[in-house]
């Protein structure tokens, strides 16, 4: 096939509309008032996806593109370019950015109206899709990084977009500092990267890196030898897992839920948490050539699969459920990419977004009904109310359990069926063991959240009820063309784009994603010859999906007494459960009570005690005090003193010059 | 014939009288005006003691700005010492130490 470059100025309007509209709403929104504002800023992201579907078309062609737009930062050596690298990998996460990003800003129409943040808020998602945009984009680390911190910024700015609320200015502050520490990770990665390899470029980076491996570096860190690469991998992966919601990191994700629900779908759900996914698998080649860093990205992915699957089980507030959920389905393409099948991971990370922002928008719908309610035990019956949401909710809860043919059934299969191909000692069986316990809780937790808000009895308090009614066309509208996502995405993946077919290396992605021959768990599928047409019927995770929906009916289809008698077999396993396995308790005790009480040490011994009293005022505050109350004895205000010393001072300057002069 | 040096040391001596008025005065404000006007004549006198011996006009011409100066001071400084008596009922040097830190 010819290689076909794409239009330079196409690329750059894609990110470039956004922040354009972005500074325009965020700086003039003021004048330009709430309409203008959502046409500008929705106007521009709906271009630059269809920018991104043509670009995404000329790449299904074969095209492709890398090139420096701009020099950044010139200092000696160390020269960071501006640029692009468009490959499949990257047109297809920019589909799925500025699709969800248009449904987003089309529904956040509807759903943010008269806030008086309004204009601020189109502002601050435009602004993301920017940022998220250049991150996917990038052709370098730095941009990498630029995007990187630049979205994590948005999502402090957006979960706090309730400033008033104090809860919501404590998540935002969660989530950023919890964002600071994986992002130390990925900063010491990049310069690592820099340090061994004197460049910060992708292609130049990952030419050297097969080189590089067989000289086996290795440096020492606390009296380990660890070889580089392991080295900048697992640091790099820090950096993932705290973008990406992980075991231990994982805390910051379900909190970030404070912030408006159009945000939860965007950001915490579809695009920025995907980022370590993305990451991981753009640096396939690099995290190829070391075992370490694959079996500590399985390990984690499947910790948090398994362990933030268990909490969603009893959570009761519905944007929570689905936003363990999400770090769940995290977990999932975290798993995906340790076992080496990258193109599975971001497959399921592009149904994910899907149908991951269908039940978060359709949640923001219910919740916009109910009047700002949250909690699912006072729901119940809304199917009656709002067909729309019930029916666009369903098929997004059938796609996030696994139910063919929906999206998420396809790519989740593929994960499982990979990971329990995949030969990786006790990580792997651990990984298989949580993938598959994790599809049945999946199913699970969907259907009792899904079964409690629309089905069950109708448990809605009585003054609310009069206010319950479908949502308007702006907030369907992005629901219908989401749930269209939530149908095909996975059939279409699997059809059209040949990710699961061993033939083609990565199918779609082609080279732009890098697997050793030595383990690709497509082809060990392959070969091992289960992969069929209708194999699902024969395959454990349907039936387990099955079961967790079964399980959810008959709990909770109607309202029976099944859920209480659950409570009483083991009342501390629900608490603990409730309680969300104690990780914000445990952070307590062991980071904030200890940051705390050294900050008041430093504060109190150090700052007053020591500076203030003892420096400033023992030291600076008493000099200068004793020392001016000298000099002004010397001004005694009598004309004759002053005369005195200036004649005197005349004298000694005329004997100075005769005597020297 | 009286030369270049008498001149100068009643100069000199002048300039002196005033210095000294300068500092021992305690009592009068005006006596400090009229200390510093006859160091300023004494300076004059230099000034035409040389222009005389050395031939040269300019030293005359550079007093009668000397003058000149010295009587705006006195005005503007009696026009001040006029004020201050009216605010403070006293010229006494002794009393004027509003400039005291």
């Amino acid at each position: 096939m010819q290689e076909m470059t794409l239009n330079t100025t196409e690329l750059l309007a894609i990110p470039g509309l956004p922040l354009l509209a972005a500074l325009l709403a965020g700086l003039f929104g003021w004048a330009l008032k709430d309409k203008l504002s959502h046409l500008i800023t929705s106007g521009a992201v709906i271009i630059s996806a269809l920018l991104s579907i043509h670009v995404f078309m000329q790449v299904l062609d074969g095209a492709s593109f890398y090139g420096d737009y701009w020099t950044w930062i010139i200092s000696g050596d160390f020269v960071v370019p501006v640029g692009m690298m468009i490959d499949p990998l990257t047109a297809l996460m920019m589909l799925v950015v500025t699709i969800v990003s248009a449904c987003v800003h089309i529904y956040t129409i509807g759903y943010m109206h008269g806030d008086p943040g309004y204009s601020r808020f189109f502002s601050y998602i435009s602004a993301f899709t920017f940022s998220m945009l250049v991150l996917v984009m990038g052709n370098s680390f730095f941009t990498l990084f630029f995007g990187w911190e630049a979205v994590g910024l948005f999502s402090y700015l957006l979960i706090g977009f309730w400033y008033k609320r104090e809860s919501a200015n404590y998540a935002a502050l969660k989530a950023f500092i919890v964002n600071r520490i994986g992002d130390f990770g990925f900063l010491i990665g990049v310069l690592a990267i820099w340090f061994y390899f004197g460049s910060v470029d992708y292609k130049t980076v990952f030419d050297m890196v097969p080189g590089f491996v067989e000289k086996g570096i290795t440096l020492d860190f606390m009296n380990w030898q660890i070889s580089a690469i392991t080295f900048i991998c697992l640091a790099l992966f820090v950096g993932a897992m705290g973008k990406s919601g992980q075991v231990p990191l994982h805390v910051w994700l379900p909190d970030s839920m404070e912030g408006p629900t159009p945000i939860s779908a965007l950001i915490h759900a579809a695009t920025m948490v995907t980022a370590g996914v993305f990451m991981v698998a753009r640096l396939s080649p690099m995290f190829e050539y070391s075992e370490v860093a694959l079996a500590a990205v399985v390990l984690v992915g499947a910790t948090t699969a398994w362990l933030c699957a268990t909490i969603g089980l009893v959570q009761n507030d519905i944007k929570r459920v689905i936003a363990y959920s999400t770090c769940s389905q995290l977990g999932y393409m975290f798993v995906a990419c340790g076992v080496s099948a990258y193109s599975v991971g971001i497959f399921h990370l592009m149904t994910h977004a899907f149908f991951k922002a269908l039940l978060f928008l359709a949640a923001g719908s219910v919740i916009h009904a109910v009047m700002a309610n949250q909690d699912i035990r006072k729901m119940g019956q809304l199917r009656k109310y709002m067909p729309i949401t019930y029916i666009t909710m369903f098929i997004a809860a059938l796609a996030l359990s696994g139910v063919p043919p929906f999206a998420g059934f396809w790519s989740k299969d593929l994960i499982i069926e990979a990971t329990v191909v995949r030969e990786m000692g006790w990580v792997g069986d651990f990984a298989s063991f949580a993938v598959l316990t994790a599809v049945f809780m999946t199913a699970f937790y969907t259907f009792r959240m899904f079964f409690l808000t629309f089905h069950n009895s109708d448990r809605v308090p009585a003054e609310v009820k009069s206010h319950v009614h479908e949502s308007p066309k702006v907030i369907t509208i992005p629901l219908m063309i989401l749930a269209v996502g939530a149908l095909a995405a996975g059939a279409w993946g699997v059809m059209v784009l040949d990710i699961a077919n061993p033939e083609v290396v990565n199918g779609y992605f082609g080279n732009s994603l890098f697997v050793l021959d030595a383990h690709n768990p497509l082809k060990m599928i392959a070969e091992e010859g289960e992969h069929g047409m209708f194999h699902f019927l024969l395959s454990m995770p349907f039936w387990l999906a099955i079961g967790g929906i079964s399980l959810a009916y008959a709990m909770y289809y109607r309202e029976t007494a099944l859920p209480a008698k659950m409570v009483a077999i083991s009342p501390a396993v629900h608490k603990f459960l409730l309680n969300k396995w104690y990780w914000d308790e445990l952070y307590e005790k062991i980071f904030i009570q200890p940051a705390q009480r050294l900050g008041n040490f430093f504060w109190k011994s150090g700052d007053l005690a020591m500076i203030d009293k003892g420096v400033i005022h023992g030291g600076i505050v008493d000099s200068i005090m004793s020392g001016a109350a000298r000099m002004r004895a010397m001004q005694t205000g009598m004309v004759f003193h002053y005369a005195f010393a200036m004649v005197i001072g005349v004298f000694g300057f005329l004997t100075y010059l005769m005597l020297n002069g | 014939m009286v030369g270049l040096s008498e001149y100068l040391i009643v100069g000199a001596a002048l300039f002196s009288l005033g210095v000294i008025g300068l500092f021992l005065n305690r009592k009068n404000v005006i006596t400090i005006l009229m200390c510093i006007e006859l160091m300023l004549l004494a300076v004059n006198i230099n000034l035409v003691a040389f222009s005389h011996f050395l031939n040269d006009l300019s030293g005359q011409i550079f007093v009668f700005f000397v003058l000149t100066v010295a009587a705006c001071e006195v005005a503007v400084g009696l026009a001040i010492l006029v004020s201050f008596y009216r605010m403070r009922g006293s010229i006494e040097v002794e009393d004027i130490n509003t400039l005291q830190g």
